[in-house]
């Protein structure tokens, strides 16, 4: 079989085997309900606990401030509606209109169903939105604002400890951020901000993994109303293997964090020299983007037919959003940083982990070059 | 903190006792010793004044976490050790500000050496001089981002990072040993934490009352003397009572008000003994004056009339958000809360007497044979040595 090469890991990333080593073996070993009273269960509510502890740790939140979820995605709907819903006489959002699909439908939801309020924040062309938009936007019936650390399409970086200050500080709203592109990539610090997502599967650890950080003072409904996991507020019997492990595949992750940017920030380089090389190639990412990302546009030719062709070669890249690769709509994201509807439409994003060499990228933009001269 | 090699340690107030002074410092360096066994490279030297711990390439930032439980060291520092020698200072001290990535500094310098040919003036200004020249850093002499310390002694001179605070008081063990009795609640692991700062090696007493109280109350117990082991010169012996016969004998004997009183004389009693075999001088609670109802004046002092070994209750006048502010400092708060039902809760009265007296309590006990019981809850006594937490391979 041809040689792949593995671009897209801000689409999800490969599984560390130490994770798996840990996960198969809690699985195999601690089936028991961890809710359970005898001495198995009560052993699995232990490691989930210590393995809160340690995430929590991490973080530097308290323990309880850890809820495990499915991923970023409920995590994120948790936060947009669960907030929404325990705080029903404050009925506005401030958010924008870069963020992943699932802060973007929770919001229409609340929006049309419950006829909330949204402010969407501008995006500017190097895919940020400004902390003085923030604050003309804050209201006194202003709810939550959710603003993205990382954006997942362009990897431009939101000045989120200054939003979660002035939050704070200008209003009674909770601050909320998506970091599921952020964390491991780049230092978070959570002193600031109320609520904040992170999902395990892009982290290198399982899919159906993540977690909700809830700071103590936030009030919140639960989604899945249940028992009594998670304090109440999810529903349903404890993932407790998944849980457990995505402390470890944290910690994993933030001990390689240093190490990666180094990596991918030399393979970044060469990228955008080899690309930059090329005629048409037009780059999306603004130049202070995280070194994770490269996205970029060749308006020649649509992402769908770029993407079938480089896969047809052996790499795979997204050209947005994985979540939203089925639809063949110009990227949101780079509609709203103000790109034409025909670059919006062309992109391809390239995201990149320790794992990949120099060699791949050098092949890569072989390949990019071939395609221009072949069907440009 | 990868340029330093060795950890530089200032005696805490131990310094002030003039004769004990030695037995201090050799207790210190044992629990130095004690507490970072497992980096093996390490070596040691003791000073009069200072001690130092040479790295050989350990992980310094881990033994910083040891050394901040360590009682008896009012703080310390990573150095870097050099020859004391005018440029050699100047060119490392530039070096350690270049890749400090600060933008601010402020020399410190000491000499301890009155031979060396400048003083601790001259020798601020060259080496700020040489950083101003070399670097875009500037001096900032009130709040410095970074501190570079210089210390001169004859022959070698220490460069230094910022201070960081040790956690004061005398060395575990110096002043010898008491037994706690160890709730599980928030209130007892604050009272080892103060008792292990004065310098006592602490053993805990738990009580348990199985199957009223779960393997999970009895873990959680063990857990948060695994976390105050850390203080302890990395272990705590912890002595486990089946409680359930005689906490049953005293409900059927004194019914609902004196119950809590009975229970806590009882555990006294067991407690006084359990110290005296052990070679504890004293015994020591978490009770904090007024706080539940055996916790009156009035109840302490019918509790404390059936024992004659001293008792220590070091957070006698605390308020609890003093405590509680306590136990998230010293990290115990978040498992102290956790749902377990313990003996005092599981048989929760509903009136407990706030003003017992000691004649009525006492025609109570004499309603049941409880020497013969403890006799025996002694016999059944089993004891643990917990160590502090390890990353357990799953996480």
């Amino acid at each position: 079989m041809k040689r792949r090469v593995y671009l897209d890991h801000a689409g999800t990333t490969k599984p560390d085997p130490e994770v798996l080593k840990t996960y198969t073996a809690l699985l195999a070993d601690h089936y028991a309900n961890s809710e359970s009273l005898y001495d198995e269960g009560s052993e699995v509510h232990r490691m989930m606990e210590k393995a809160r502890s340690a995430a929590a740790g991490l973080l530097g939140v308290l323990p309880g401030e850890i809820l495990f979820t499915s991923g970023s995605c409920e995590a994120n709907s948790m936060a947009v509606k669960g907030v929404s819903f325990a705080c029903p006489d404050k009925r506005h959002i401030i958010t924008t209109p870069i963020e992943h699909s699932s802060i973007l439908s929770a919001c229409h939801q609340m929006e049309h169903l419950f006829h909330y309020d949204i402010t969407w924040l501008p995006v500017y062309e190097d895919g940020r939105v400004k902390a003085s938009d923030v604050r003309s936007a804050l209201r006194p019936d202003t709810v939550l604002v959710s603003v993205m650390h990382v954006n997942n399409e362009v990897g431009s970086v939101n000045p989120i400890q200054e939003i979660a200050e002035l939050v704070r500080k200008k209003s009674s709203a909770y601050f909320h951020s998506d970091l599921t592109q952020s964390i491991g990539k780049v230092p978070v610090d959570l002193k600031q901000i109320d609520l904040a997502s992170i999902s395990a599967h892009k982290l290198h650890g399982l899919k159906g993994s993540g977690i909700l950080v809830k700071k103590t003072h936030v009030p919140m409904e639960p989604l899945i109303s249940g028992g009594e996991q998670e304090f109440g507020l999810r529903g349903g019997t404890a993932n407790s293997a998944a849980d457990t492990v995505f402390a470890k595949t944290l910690r994993l992750a933030l001990e390689k964090q240093e190490a990666t940017w180094k990596h991918v920030s030399a393979l970044k380089q060469r990228l955008y020299e080899g690309l930059s090389e090329l005629e048409g190639i037009e780059f999306n990412s603004p130049k202070d983007a995280i070194p994770h990302v490269l996205n970029f546009s060749y308006e020649k030719i649509p992402s769908e037919v770029m993407q079938n062709e480089l896969n047809r070669r052996g790499f795979m890249v997204s050209a947005r959003s994985t979540c939203e690769s089925n639809s063949n709509n110009p990227s949101y994201v780079l509609t709203a940083m103000g790109f034409s509807e025909r670059r919006a439409s062309c992109s391809i994003r390239v995201s990149l982990s320790l794992e990949n060499t120099m060699e791949e990228i050098d092949l890569f933009i072989e390949a990019v070059k071939e395609m221009i001269t072949q069907y440009g | 903190m990868a340029e330093y090699d060795t950890v530089l340690i200032r005696y805490g107030e131990l310094t002030t006792k003039g004769k004990n002074r030695k037995d201090f410092i050799r207790k210190l360096d044992q629990n130095i010793r004690g507490i970072l066994k497992d980096y093996g490279n390490l070596e040691y030297r003791r000073a009069y004044d200072r001690f130092y711990i040479k790295l050989n390439g350990e992980d310094a930032e881990g033994i910083c976490e040891k050394l901040k439980k360590v009682f008896g060291i009012s703080s310390f520092s990573f150095t870097e050790k050099v020859d004391s020698d005018l440029e050699t200072i100047t060119a490392r001290c530039v070096e350690l500000a270049k890749n400090s990535g600060r933008h601010t500094f402020k020399m410190i310098s000491r000499r301890h050496d009155k031979t060396f040919p400048m003083n601790s003036d001259s020798i601020n200004r060259h080496v700020a001089g040489a950083i101003l020249q070399n670097t875009n850093m500037k001096v900032d002499v009130h709040q410095p981002e970074l501190e570079i310390r210089v210390e001169v002694h004859s022959g070698d001179t220490y460069l230094m990072s910022e201070k960081i605070p040790g956690a004061g008081g005398y060395p575990s063990g110096i002043n010898g040993k008491v037994l706690l009795m160890l709730s599980g609640g928030i209130d007892s692991p604050v009272a080892a934490y103060e008792l292990m700062k004065r310098g006592l090696d602490v053993e805990a007493v738990h009580f348990a009352s199985p199957p009223y109280t779960s393997e999970n109350a009895k873990q959680k117990v063990l857990d948060l003397a695994s976390m105050m082991s850390e203080y302890n010169q990395g272990r705590m012996k912890v002595h486990m009572i089946n409680f359930t016969d005689i906490q049953l004998a005293i409900y059927k004997a004194a019914g609902d008000p004196y119950a809590v009183t009975l229970m806590r004389r009882m555990m006294v009693r067991l407690a006084q003994q359990i110290a005296e075999q052990n070679g504890c001088l004293a015994i020591a609670t978490g009770e904090s004056l007024g706080q539940v109802a055996s916790q009156t004046l009035e109840s302490i002092a019918c509790i404390n009339s059936v024992i004659s070994i001293p008792v220590l209750r070091p957070l006698i006048c605390m308020d609890k958000v003093e405590i509680i502010d306590l136990a998230r400092k010293i990290g115990t708060y978040e498992t102290s809360i956790l749902p377990y039902e313990d003996c005092c809760t599981i048989f929760d009265p509903k009136n407990p007497v706030t003003r017992p007296n000691n004649k009525k309590a006492s025609s109570f006990e004499a309603r049941f044979d409880y020497d013969r019981m403890i006799a025996e809850a002694l016999d059944q006594e089993e004891s643990v040595m917990v160590h502090p937490p390890v990353q357990e391979d799953y996480l």
